[in-house]
């Protein structure tokens, strides 16, 4: 039938499982997948109850797509599909724990809260009454007094860094703080505030280094 | 078409009700035809501070309800021919008219006036809705608290959200207080609010005394508040007006000492 095959039937313990070829049209696949249930596979799929996984490798499928495929299955009476997987739905999930940086610019004023999934740049003010909520880092270019939360889903590994830190309260992952009783150092530096055995720190930006450094690689020298 | 702008400033008692009495009649003075508009339903001061409580016959929720035509509710000012105001009811609720409402009386206004002035209830519940709807421009009024610059903040943000462009006027100034640094200062309001001031109005006592007696300060010269209020009316028109100065004018030797550091 076609030149190339997209549909391999392999045999395993539990039963059998289909490999979807995740580079051919959606609609090709569903051709193939009818031809070899009702011409060439016709013997190895009659008789017992078998049970079936698919899987689409990093094909992006809608529920919608995922329901025709188990409906074609279905037609042949002895196919039970047990699961249908795609690798692109882990790779999205793992791209998403990655943090992307976001960045935005304007004034987040007192009653206004921006949530991010990721890291955030601000370029402008986060005023008092004001909040930032990231699972990320926050960095604002700018003067940070309102509230900011960071790895707002437990990540101690977040920092807030700002031009300007004067924050009603900070957060990082489940730690509170407020200045000044904690911490102030009144300066008029970029700083940013981390975790340290569960308490929350402040120092000067250029300090951030000892916490993080990446590689610096020196060209032309 | 006229200009229909909002005085707000999501507290209360900053000063938003004398604020929009004295720059509806410094803006009449100026030769505009000048409509205000109380949306404070309930709680009613507008009429009380113009001196027009009296002559209300119909008010904004009987225009609303259709009880009335809206040129009837419209109560001409005592000294201005130009100047006329449409009070709000006192004896409904703010849930009782709709932005929408508000709005295609503010548009019908529009037509008839240069300047619409609305003077919008203190809080950001429905009465600051209604109010705002058919603005073009917004007020901020503060005072140099820090309550009232954090309420100012959040209306500003609310304002930006319904695109309604905002410039701030700083009420109740007090020059004593700013020298000796108890007060904030303009420039550290202006900073933190991040919009175009308008206009700074310094406290006056005869502001109190003149909306008792049902007189808008602004029709007394001699009052520092009055004077204010004429500026931000003239910067309204697009004038550009310097700030007046909150100090009198400090006398050659009084200088001289500050500048050698013993004043």
């Amino acid at each position: 039938m076609t030149e190339k095959q997209h549909i391999t039937i392999k045999g395993v313990k539990e039963g059998l499982v289909f490999l979807l070829d995740d580079r051919c049209e959606f609609s090709a696949l569903l051709d193939e997948l009818h031809y070899k249930l009702e011409k060439t596979h016709q013997q190895l799929l009659s008789g017992p109850l078998i049970h079936v996984h698919v899987k689409l490798g990093s094909r992006e499928t809608t529920e919608d797509e995922k329901d025709r495929i188990k409906s074609v299955l279905r037609q042949r009476g002895n196919l039970l599909v047990q699961s249908i997987q795609s690798e692109a739905e882990q790779v999205s999930a793992a791209n998403s724990n990655k943090q992307e940086m976001k960045v935005m610019s304007g004034i987040i004023r007192s009653g206004q809260v921006v949530t991010h999934d990721g890291s955030l740049l601000l370029l402008g003010d986060l005023h008092p009454g004001g909040s930032i909520i990231c699972t990320g880092d926050i960095y604002v270019m700018g003067t940070l007094a309102g509230m900011a939360h960071a790895g707002a889903e437990g990540n101690a590994d977040a920092i807030i860094a700002s031009s300007l830190l004067r924050p009603t309260q900070l957060r990082i992952a489940e730690v509170i703080s407020r200045p000044p009783e904690e911490w102030m150092t009144g300066d008029a530096a970029m700083e940013y505030a981390f975790l340290q055995e569960g308490i929350m720190q402040v120092d000067k930006t250029t300090q951030l280094f000892r916490m993080r450094k990446d590689p610096i690689v020196y060209k032309g020298v | 078409m006229g200009d229909a702008i909002v005085v707000t400033s999501g507290k209360g008692g900053v000063g938003k009700t004398t604020t929009s009495a004295n720059l509806g009649t410094a803006l009449a003075l100026l030769g505009k035809k000048v409509c205000m508009v109380d949306t404070d339903i309930g709680l009613r001061n507008l009429d009380v501070v113009m001196g027009l409580e009296n002559r209300i016959v119909y008010d904004l929720v009987d225009v609303a309800e259709g009880r009335c035509r809206l040129q009837q509710a419209l109560v001409k000012d005592k000294r201005f021919e130009e100047l006329y105001m449409l009070p709000a009811a006192q004896t409904k609720d703010k849930h009782d008219v709709s932005p929408e409402q508000v709005r295609d009386m503010i548009l019908e206004l529009k037509k008839d006036f240069d300047f619409v002035i609305i003077d919008c209830p203190a809080g950001i519940e429905q009465g600051f809705r209604n109010a705002i709807a058919g603005a073009d421009r917004a007020i901020v009024v503060t005072t140099p608290e820090n309550a009232a610059v954090r309420d100012a903040d959040r209306v500003i943000g609310l304002l930006e959200q319904s695109q309604v462009a905002s410039k701030l006027v700083i009420n109740r100034i007090r020059p004593s207080m700013l020298k000796t640094g108890d007060m904030l200062d303009i420039d550290e309001v202006c900073q933190v609010l991040a919009i175009d001031l308008l206009g700074i109005v310094p406290d006056d006592e005869k502001v109190i005394k003149s909306a008792n007696a049902g007189e808008p300060t602004v029709m007394d010269p001699s009052s520092r508040a009055a004077i204010a209020y004429r500026n931000i009316a003239r910067r309204i028109l697009g004038d550009m007006v310097p700030l007046m100065p909150l100090e009198d004018k400090t006398g050659m030797l009084k200088r001289f000492r500050k500048f050698l550091g013993i004043g």
